[in-house]
């Protein structure tokens, strides 16, 4: 034996085995082990899928009752026959882990505020925000409240639960999802409280912009002091076109919310003077101001048919793996097809064989802060109603990789928990100790409300369902075969007073607490209006004669509903075709108001060269966001700079961010006034700026970028707005980048820059269902499937594909049926 | 003459049995990525070949068996996941680039194992 050099290559080979099995620092995050990755019978190449691969599958699960059969079509659709209910989701639940893993235990991470477990201390103030706003608390009341009150959920669930674990243990360590082997960790068994948490998330997206929205909103008002607040973020909307049509009577309210005494000055006109202390954490960034969504439905009157039409295009955040997952699920109870949520059970957003439904967002507010006054530092009591109370402690322990664990010490209150305390700020919160209610904490048993809708045969069954229904809150539109159309705002909505909640609200005592949840048949709601359609894109939902307070303007866009209905009062003779036109229409009615207002106040003849041929451009414009125009880019710019140029000053000393006003108010204004005192640049001392000369300042400035742009060849629409759909940990080489579509903000087609259309769905309500529909994404969440991302080029040419919904005899004969996946009851 | 060639034979019999034991062992995906190391060993110490061949034939073997492997499922695959993966790793989305890599990482480890096994008999 040489010892020397065998100690000496020994320690070379078990030293490169330790390096290449280590995850080693690259930037601000790490590498994955490189051995482990790169060797092909463990690491990624195992995940790179045979591109004719086949999905042919027998499978023997001991929790089915029987035995059910899996269809998938040429683009990974299930379509799942099962004798029993319970079968049908417990398959439901294994084909979401099969192939989304990955993506359903990533999220219910991010809701339960467990990031950090797996992406280490970076994340630790994301992970703390979640679990201080109480999204764990949410899920453990209505965990609680199923458990103990709906038998048919929790087996419903259950069988779900028991479907993704069934999948999880079956799973060879080498066929791990990508990014498993990618962030080094491991999955985890699936739980029903994850489902609940994935759910929690989902009222976190539609309504949690509060959260961080309702500070902001403070601070702007203490700084720019009230009269000044009420008039550059009013909540007067003069061209709102409502939902439920304008002058529609409806019944005198049950609760009337009195508005405390003394508010106008202790609430309203309340100047905190309250200066950031601390140290303050950083904060995720607030759900997306413009997670919204169309829908509507068309009469049989209107179409070519005589039959209904429903088109649902629910906009969120876009990204790979896709939030939605389609899905047929046919059993003796029901047959239904739709977009269903990799984490939950059921359809979500889809149509039976007897009617279609889908959502977009109400955008009520549903969340608020009361400032709490502690007792001490101790945190252990607070005053409220005249006494000090004391509040419990609810602890949750945050698990950090490669660090010691974080403990949360979150005191509850009368309000909920104190998310802003000594122990937690962030740079909106200033200091101050404040308590978040939120209908969100409430046990809600959501799941049943898509259950009922994915079995409802009529108009009195889809109102059941809905009504179950609390929160995020809703616009639930309808349409049946037996030719009903209808719309409801459903959700648990507060009965407000006027701008109750815009503000931090008092904490000390119960006058400024919710005086009740707006009765469900109070809700918003038209069926069968003569004008034969009913529509709704997160405008209000009503005219200022409803008798109770929605929330700030701010949190309600005016345009695309505007848009929708011009669209849907003049076509007749409709077809399927046509909806699909006009879900992806690029018609910018905000420009067709906003570009004449500009012009009257542009003075062309003192503009530079450059910024005459700008305008020029612009005026040029057929109005249209369409991907290869430039009049719209120039337009965007041009606008957001004179609305910086008109704002700025008034927001600029502002150590922190301040809300900016909406841009229906610059607009209204340059219609009606021109002598508009806001435009005045309140920094230059010895001079009155009128708002034409700001407008031109805008002009001018706008051009200097617009230069920059097309000395970038990016003056182009869709080259400018660079339409993305990431991967949810925005590794660019697992996204699609710079997407060749139009639309925008405003736009019916609402595809911004990482937002927009994530799941369109045409339904034509005839006897045999004509359904059109696609998401950007594709149904296999692993990077290296064909599937990964199949639907994303087509989504963004605006095409669509039929889909196929079948009794099983059909469809196993049709020419699109790939594959069987059969289970068998053990 | 016989000398050589059946030294010969034994260099391409190791190579043969690295990839082969190499394979087997990564069949069981429960145990680590890096098992071929300790069969490496054990084959080098069997085969009782100089250091140099020894190291190149454990090399080869590995370097081999991955550099086979990576390609066929690089095929299959149409590059679909390696762009992707080689564009997350410094490579400039050269699939091309990525497979050389995983065929040098089982080169090189494969060579030291091998090297080792060979210095317990010489």
């Amino acid at each position: 034996m040489r010892l020397l050099p065998l100690i000496a290559s020994a320690v070379a080979t078990v030293g490169l085995v330790a390096v290449l099995n280590t995850q080693l620092p690259s930037g601000a995050s790490k590498t994955p082990k490189l051995g482990y990755f790169l060797s092909p019978q463990h690491g990624f190449w195992k995940n790179a899928e045979k591109v004719d691969a086949s999905f042919d599958a027998s499978i023997v699960a001991g929790e089915l009752k029987g035995n059910v059969d899996v269809y998938m079509d040429d683009r990974l659709v299930p379509h799942i026959y099962a004798d029993h209910d319970e079968d049908a989701y417990f398959v439901q639940g294994y084909l979401h882990a099969k192939f989304r893993l990955w993506q359903m235990d990533f999220q219910t991470r991010v809701a339960s505020g467990r990031l950090s477990e797996i992406a280490g201390a970076d994340k630790l103030s994301i992970d703390r925000f979640f679990r201080r706003l109480g999204m764990v608390y949410g899920a453990e009341q209505t965990e609680q409240y199923i458990n103990e009150h709906n038998p048919v959920m929790k087996a419903t669930v259950d069988a779900y639960t028991a479907g993704v674990n069934a999948y999880i243990k079956q799973l060879a360590p080498e066929n791990l999802p990508f990014e498993y082997k990618l962030m080094n960790y491991q999955p985890e068994e699936w739980t029903p409280k994850k489902t609940y948490l994935f759910l929690m998330f989902m009222s976190y997206d539609l309504t949690g912009r509060s959260a961080t929205a309702d500070l902001q909103l403070t601070n702007t008002r203490d700084y720019l002091g009230f009269d000044l607040f009420d008039k550059l973020y009013t909540n007067q909307q003069d061209s709102l076109d409502p939902i439920i049509p304008k002058g529609t009577l409806f019944a005198k309210p049950s609760i009337v919310p009195v508005k405390p005494n003394g508010s106008d000055v202790a609430y309203l006109k309340k100047q905190d003077q309250n200066t950031t202390a601390g140290k303050v954490s950083a904060s995720p960034d607030a759900p997306d101001k413009n997670n919204g969504s169309n829908n509507w439905a068309v009469s049989g009157t209107k179409t070519k048919s005589g039959r209904p039409i429903l088109c649902s295009d629910p906009h969120l955040g876009l990204n790979l793996p896709s939030l939605w997952y389609e899905v047929q699920i046919t059993t003796p109870t029901h047959s239904t097809y739709g977009a269903s949520f990799p984490g939950s059970p059921a359809v979500i957003i889809g149509f039976n064989d007897s009617l279609a439904w889908g959502v977009t967002n109400a955008g009520r507010d549903v969340l608020d802060y009361y400032e709490l006054k502690f007792k001490d530092s101790t945190q252990k009591e607070y005053w409220f109603n005249g006494a000090w109370q004391t509040t419990s402690n609810r602890q949750e322990i945050i698990k950090v990789k490669d660090s010691a664990d974080v403990v949360e010490n979150i005191a509850m209150t009368h309000w909920g928990p104190a998310m802003f305390d000594k122990f937690y700020q962030n740079p909106q919160s200033k200091g101050r100790n404040l308590a978040v209610k939120w209908t969100g904490h409430n046990a809600s048993t959501g799941v049943e409300t898509f259950y009922k809708l994915n079995r409802a045969k009529n108009f009195d069954d889809y109102l059941a369902a809905i009504s179950l229904w609390k929160c995020p809150g809703q616009n639930f539109v309808f349409a049946s075969k037996s030719g009903d159309i209808a719309i409801k705002q459903q959700g648990s909505f507060v009965a407000r007073w006027d701008r109750q909640g815009d503000f931090i609200m008092p904490g000390t005592d119960s006058s400024y607490d919710w005086q009740g949840i707006i009765p469900n048949d109070e809700n918003p709601m038209i069926k069968n209006p003569t004008r034969g359609f009913v529509s709704s894109a997160n405008q209000k939902a009503v005219d200022p004669t409803y008798p109770y307070y929605l929330g700030t303007a701010g949190s309600f866009p005016l345009y695309r509903g505007i848009s929708v209905n011009k669209r849907l009062h003049t076509m007749e003779q409709i077809t399927a075709e046509d909806m699909q036109h006009l879900q992806t229409d690029n018609y910018n009615v905000f420009a067709e108001v906003a570009r004449p207002a500009l012009m009257k106040f542009i003075d062309a003849n003192k503009l530079s060269p450059d910024a005459q041929r700008m305008v020029k451009e612009m005026t040029n414009w057929n109005l249209y966001n369409n991907g290869s125009e430039k009049g719209i880019t120039v337009f965007k710019i041009i606008w957001d700079s004179v609305e910086d140029a008109v704002w700025g000053d008034e927001l600029a000393g502002s150590p922190i961010p301040l809300t900016k006003p909406e841009s229906y108010i610059l607009l209204d204004q340059m219609n009606k006034d021109a002598d508009f005192s806001v435009a005045d640049d309140i920094r230059t001392k010895n001079k009155v700026e009128t708002l034409k000369e700001q407008v031109n300042l805008g002009v001018e400035n706008a051009t200097k970028k617009l230069l920059e742009l097309e000395k970038e060849g990016k003056l182009e629409w869709s080259l400018f707005k660079a339409t993305r759909v990431s991967h949810l940990t925005k590794i660019p080489a697992l996204s699609r980048l710079n997407l060749p579509i139009g639309g925008g903000v405003n736009i019916v087609n609402a595809t911004s820059e990482a937002h927009g259309p994530s799941w369109r769905m045409v339904v034509h309500l005839t006897d045999e269902i004509e359904a059109y529909g696609l998401y950007p994404g594709g149904q296999s969440g692993n990077p290296g499937s064909p599937f990964y991302d199949t639907f994303v080029d087509y989504w963004a040419a605006g095409k669509y594909y039929r889909l196929l919904f079948l009794p099983k005899e059909k469809l196993v004969a049709h020419e699109r049926t790939k594959w069987h996946i059969k289970f068998t009851k053990a | 003459m016989k000398n050589i060639s059946s030294d010969h034979l034994k260099f391409v019999v190791s190579i043969l049995l690295s990839a082969l034991m190499g394979y087997a062992i990564g069949i069981y995906g429960n145990l680590p990525w890096w098992s071929f190391v300790v069969t490496n060993f054990i084959i080098a110490i069997a085969m009782n070949q100089k250091p140099g061949k020894s190291f190149l034939s454990g090399a080869l073997g590995i370097g081999l068996l991955w550099l086979s492997l990576a390609f066929v499922i690089d095929n299959q695959n149409q590059h679909i996941l390696s762009i992707k993966v080689a564009s997350i790793l410094p490579l400039k989305g050269s699939f091309q680039a990525l497979i050389g890599l995983t065929a040098f990482v089982g080169f090189l480890l494969g060579g030291l194992s091998s090297l080792s096994g060979s210095f317990v008999r010489k």
